[in-house]
Formats: C-alpha cells, sequence, structure tokens
C-alpha cells in the first residue's frame, strides 16, 4: 500500500536567501498511521508545515502526498489539492467567529467538491456528515447552531477537529491543537482524535513541542534530528 | 455564491465599524446628488419661467440684471421706460403681443406686479404653458382688482372678494402703506413653480392710482384723492418698469432688437431671454462647479474612509484568512472577499445616500419652493444622477482593489502561518 506522505531529499530556502530551512532526506507517513513529530520551535516546524499543505513549494525534492508529487504541481492546483485531501488543525482560533458551529465544520465541504460529495454520499448530506461528526466529538447539539466564538477553548478544538474530518481527507495534519488545553483535556482530544482518524481511515501527523504526549502515539519522530539543515532561529 | 455569504458575514461581524463607513459613503453621496439635484432644478425652474417671450425691454443697463427684475422679480429696476416707448413697440408691424411690466410696490414681501390683461392672455412659462385660474378671473375695467399667484394665496390665505393694501417699495417691513386705496382680490392662479406664484397682478390703472396723488415718493398730505375720485380720472401710466414682447415671426427677432437699441426716444434695452440666461448660467457655472467639485471631494473622502478601516481591519483578519486558506481556499477568494466587501459597502451606501436625498427632499420639499422658490420634485435619479453614481461605485470598486492586492499577497506570504 503506497505511503501517504512521502518526503525524498526536501529541500527548502527562501529566493535569494542561501541558507537552508529545511532539509529533510527521508519521511514516510504510512495510510492509517498517527504520527507524533516533536517540533520545537526553531526547528523549521512552520517550513514544513507550509510545505505539507502545498502553500510553498520544496526548492528541491519529491513531496508525495497519496502518492502525487506536489512540488510537480502549480499553486493552484497545490490549493486545490489540500482542499480535497487535507484537513488542517491549527493550534488555536481554528475557527471564523461570525459563522456557526455547524457552518464552520461544513466550510472544508464549501471549497472542496470531493469531500462535499462524500460527505454526502456517507450520510446523505453536509449538514448530516456534520452534525455526525459533532456528535462523535462530544459537542451536544444545543451547541451546533451557536457563534462558534460563544465556544470554549476545548469545545472548538473539537469542531475544529470535525472541519478537519468531514468528506473524509487521507492526511490530517494538526498543528500543536492541544496547547491551549489542559493536561486532562489534552487526553481526552487526542483520544477523540485518534478514534475518529481511524473512523475515517485517515492517518494522522501531529506536530508538537510538548514531548509528554508522544508515548500516546504509534510512532514518534523528533524533527530537529529529521532536519538535517539545523536553523539558527525559528523560521517563519 | 458561498462567497458572498463568508463576505457579508465577516462584514455583519464588524458590523460597528462597517455601519460608520456606510454612514460617511451615504451622507457623502446625498451631498453630491443633492447639490447636483439642486443645480439642475434650480436651471429648470430658471429656464421655465420665461417661455415664448422673444424680447423682454427695459431702461439701458445690463441684460442679466435686465433679466433678473423684470423676469424673477430680483431686485430693482435701475429706470423706468415712457409709456410712450411702449406704445410705440406695442404698435409695432413685426410685434404680435405686448405686456408691460411695472414694479415697485409690494404686499407683506410678496412683489406686487402692474400689467395689462394682455399678461394673461399671452405670458407663457415652463413647456409654453398659458396661466391658469384656479379660482375667480382676471382683472378686469376697475383699477382696484388684484389677481394672486397661488403661493401668495396660499402663504397669506386670502380668498376671493378679500380686499388689502398695497405698501409702497418692496421692503418686507414697510412704512408706507396706500391704506386710502385697498384692492380686492378677483383671481388666484394656478401654481406654475414660477415667481408668478408669488406675484401680486394690478391692472396698470391701479399702480397709476395708488401714486396719482403722490409727490417726490412721498403721499401729498395737501391734496388727498380718494379711490372713488381716482377711478374717475385718466389713469394711463407715465412710465412703466419693463415689457415683454412676443413676435410676428422668431426671424424678426434681432431686426427688432436692433430698432429698439437704437431707439431715438429715450436709451432702451432689448434682450433674448435665452441668451441673457446663458450669460447667467456663466456667472453662476463657476459656483456650481465649486460646488459640484466639494461634494466630489466629500465623496472621495467618504471612501477613503472606508479604504482605510478595510485596511485597518486586515491585519486582524489574518486569522480569517489562514482558516480559510486552510480548509483550501485560493488567495484569489480571500481577494475576491475584500473586493465584494468594499463594492457591497459602497453600493450599501450609495442606496442609504438616494434614501436619505429622497427623505430630504420630502421633508424639505415646501420649505425650500416657499423660501426659495425652487420646487424639487421627489424623483428617480435621472441619466446623469446614474452615471454619477455609477463613477462613485467604480471608484470603489477601483479603492477596493487596494485592500484586495494586499491581502492576496498577504494569505500568499503568510499561508496556514498566522502571525500575530
Amino acid at each position: 500500500m503506497q505511503p501517504t506522505l512521502e518526503l525524498t531529499h526536501v529541500q527548502f530556502s527562501w529566493p535569494q536567501q542561501p541558507e537552508l530551512l529545511l532539509n529533510i532526506p527521508q519521511l514516510q507517513l504510512a495510510a492509517g498511521e498517527c504520527l507524533f513529530l516533536h517540533g520545537p520551535s526553531g526547528s523549521g516546524k512552520t517550513t514544513l508545515l507550509g510545505l505539507l499543505s502545498g502553500i510553498q513549494k520544496p526548492t528541491q525534492g519529491r513531496i508525495c502526498i497519496l502518492g502525487q508529487d506536489l512540488s510537480q504541481r502549480s499553486a493552484g492546483a497545490r490549493d486545490h489539492f489540500r482542499a480535497d485531501h487535507t484537513g488542517y488543525i491549527f493550534q488555536q482560533f481554528n475557527l471564523l467567529p461570525f459563522l456557526s458551529v455547524q457552518e464552520n465544520v461544513e466550510l472544508s465541504c464549501r471549497f472542496s467538491k470531493r469531500r462535499a460529495q462524500r460527505a454526502q454520499q456517507q450520510h446523505g448530506s453536509q449538514g448530516q456528515a456534520a452534525k455526525h461528526l459533532l456528535q462523535h466529538l462530544g459537542l451536544p447539539s444545543p451547541l451546533w447552531s451557536q457563534r462558534a466564538d460563544s465556544l470554549s477553548v476545548g469545545q472548538q478544538q473539537r469542531v475544529a477537529a470535525a472541519r478537519a474530518l468531514i468528506g473524509q481527507p487521507e492526511l490530517i495534519i494538526a498543528d500543536e491543537p492541544t496547547s491551549a488545553l489542559d493536561a486532562d483535556s489534552r487526553a481526552a482530544f487526542l483520544e477523540l482524535l485518534f478514534s475518529e482518524c481511524q473512523a475515517v481511515q485517515a492517518s494522522l501527523l501531529f506536530v508538537s513541542h510538548d514531548l509528554s504526549l508522544a508515548p500516546l502515539f504509534q510512532r514518534s519522530l523528533s524533527l530537529p534530528e529529521l532536519n538535517q539543515a539545523h536553523p539558527v532561529v525559528g523560521a517563519c | 455564491m458561498y462567497l458572498l455569504r463568508l463576505a457579508w458575514a465577516s462584514l455583519l461581524n464588524r458590523r460597528f465599524t462597517a455601519l460608520l463607513t456606510l454612514c460617511s459613503i451615504a451622507l457623502s453621496v446625498a451631498l453630491l446628488l443633492a447639490v447636483e439635484r439642486v443645480r439642475v432644478e434650480a436651471r429648470a425652474s430658471f429656464a421655465g419661467t420665461v417661455s415664448g417671450t422673444d424680447l423682454v425691454v427695459g431702461a439701458r443697463s445690463g441684460s442679466v440684471n435686465l433679466l433678473l427684475y423684470s423676469v424673477f422679480r430680483i431686485g430693482n429696476a435701475t429706470n423706468n421706460i415712457r409709456w410712450e416707448s411702449f406704445q410705440h413697440y406695442a404698435q409695432h408691424p413685426q410685434v404680435r403681443w405686448a405686456i408691460p411690466l411695472s414694479l415697485g410696490d409690494s404686499h407683506r414681501g410678496y412683489r406686487v406686479l402692474g400689467t395689462s390683461e394682455a399678461y394673461f392672455e399671452h405670458y407663457r412659462y415652463g413647456q409654453n404653458q398659458a396661466l391658469e385660474l384656479a379660482e375667480g378671473r382676471a382683472f378686469a375695467e376697475d383699477p382696484f382688482e388684484v389677481v394672486l399667484g397661488s403661493e401668495v394665496a396660499k402663504s397669506l390665505n386670502y380668498r376671493l372678494d378679500q380686499s388689502l393694501v398695497l405698501a409702497h417699495g418692496v421692503a418686507t417691513i414697510s412704512l408706507v402703506q396706500h391704506e386710502d386705496k385697498p384692492f380686492r382680490v378677483v383671481g388666484i392662479l394656478k401654481p406654475t413653480g414660477t415667481p408668478v406664484d408669488r406675484t401680486l397682478h394690478v391692472p396698470l390703472s391701479g399702480i397709476e392710482a395708488m401714486h396719482i396723488d403722490w409727490q417726490g415718493g412721498m403721499p401729498s398730505a395737501a391734496q388727498r384723492i380718494s379711490a372713488d375720485q381716482a377711478r374717475q380720472l385718466a389713469l394711463t401710466p407715465k412710465a412703466i418698469t419693463a415689457f415683454l414682447l412676443g413676435l410676428n415671426s422668431k426671424i424678426a427677432t434681432f431686426a427688432v432688437q436692433r430698432d429698439i437699441n437704437q431707439y431715438s426716444g429715450e436709451p432702451l434695452l432689448a434682450i433674448l431671454p435665452g441668451v441673457a440666461l446663458q450669460e447667467l448660467w456663466g456667472l453662476m457655472s463657476t459656483a456650481e462647479q465649486a460646488l459640484f467639485l466639494i461634494s466630489l471631494c466629500v465623496v472621495f473622502v467618504g471612501l477613503l474612509g472606508m479604504l482605510t478601516v478595510i485596511l485597518a481591519s486586515l491585519n486582524e483578519r489574518r486569522r480569517e484568512m489562514a482558516i480559510l486558506r486552510s480548509v483550501g481556499a485560493r488567495p484569489w477568494h480571500i481577494a475576491g472577499l475584500l473586493m465584494f466587501e468594499s463594492l457591497a459597502l459602497a453600493a450599501l451606501g450609495i442606496l442609504a445616500g438616494c434614501s436619505l436625498v429622497s427623505l430630504g427632499i420630502w421633508l424639505a420639499q415646501d420649505a425650500v419652493q416657499a423660501h426659495y422658490g425652487l420646487y424639487l420634485p421627489l424623483a428617480w435619479p435621472s441619466t446623469y444622477e446614474l452615471i454619477l453614481l455609477g463613477t462613485v461605485l467604480s471608484a470603489a470598486w477601483l479603492m477596493g482593489l487596494i485592500p484586495a492586492w494586499r491581502a492576496y499577497r498577504q494569505s500568499l506570504a503568510d499561508g496556514l502561518s498566522i502571525h500575530s
């Protein structure tokens, strides 16, 4: 089975700047795998996420997601690809405050026909798909029609997870999604995330500086070890 | 379509600043429209005041001056002209009709015009419309009859058969009244939207009768002549202020004009009303253009305010854009959101501005007509106004390109990372 994500000899530096920010000879994420990537600040985490999401292009090497080489595609095609195949969870403030909880979840389907169709096939409609996920993630139905910013931080992160999962993207990228949560809800959130990823058979790339979470994952890697460029300051 | 909903929801989320921006645009657009409306209607009402008159004749002075005091009742005549001169030209073979005008008296701030029956027969305003009576009849044989303009009757609440006293001079508060010779209201004219509405019309003989016992600009104390006595006297005027001429053929206009200007009896001036109006526009156009320019500047300031608000919001909305990018929005989606925002603000501002102008006109219509004699119709925007509004919208669109372009660049550079 082909890996969900495969990086080979990926190098990145900003144009006109000789200093390499990222140099990763090899990184693989198998289908359905949950990988913890330890990324303290200054390890090139932001640069890596920019490359994985297709915002930036590597200066050298290949980034393959589901066997497709992202670096060969145009910026528009990469945006398209991200919308179709990747769910993204930010550290904090994941939601558009002026939309309702349910609308926030459905947002992913608005920019991707493929995910909209999948949600529809699986649950009848996008709304049903959103409700199904929200329910699974433990958000009671009275909250669904509320404004997103009326929820607690922990609830918001679960809504963000639902948005990343809707329409069954193959890859979920989470960028420190638990850093704003306390220890108890951190574990609970991860449990939910794992089980939902499993339910939709998505691979999870979880990037965090918090090493205490690593034992919960099947596999863990360290970005400072992977990245041979050793940037001096945090990439930005 | 979803993008529009998203932009709308985002705008609603910032409704306070959005509303303020909208207000400033609405006010500036309202100002622009109001200036334009008043300009157009002032011209129309001026141009519509005199119609079908080929020549206006008065004592020699400036053509604009003559037009203003004879037709618009603004200012005073520099000099009178002799009755013989009027008669001479009234009988000119090319002249179809002649209307004598005698000004100089007033009634509670409204001008009194001494004239003849020819006035009701031949005077035209607007699109060649004749004067019509709402009530009663035109004045006839008796010198002490008066026909009121519609506004005079309305604001002073006068009815038929009421008697009123005219004042000497044209000041609002007049010390010298023609108390001994009251006039009886015999007719009230329909509204015309011209100075006719604000005029009291009396026969020339009435003017003559009022002043028959006057000497040196004051009533003579020694020899009072009562109204009844005056009726028995010959009341042919010695002088009038001006007269209007209608000619048999337009082609003769210039010949008759030259003839009048070279009249050997006394120095006269004949003008073509249209030409004099053009001169008047020439005088006013500088002020008009200045006003128009100022209101354009105000619109520009309004749009600039919008630009400032949107640009200032960009930074705090970086997260919103990063979230949209993360779910697959392209940079042009983000730019589109910003474009929509400025267009929506401008379009709503324009709509609100139009409503504001309509509301203003609706509220002030009567007051403006009473004080300035200007009729402002409650109408849909004219083609020219629509072009103006379209220009404002296009300017807003052009200005919207700036934040859109910045947001585009920003979302390309930021990607999914949030710098805050």
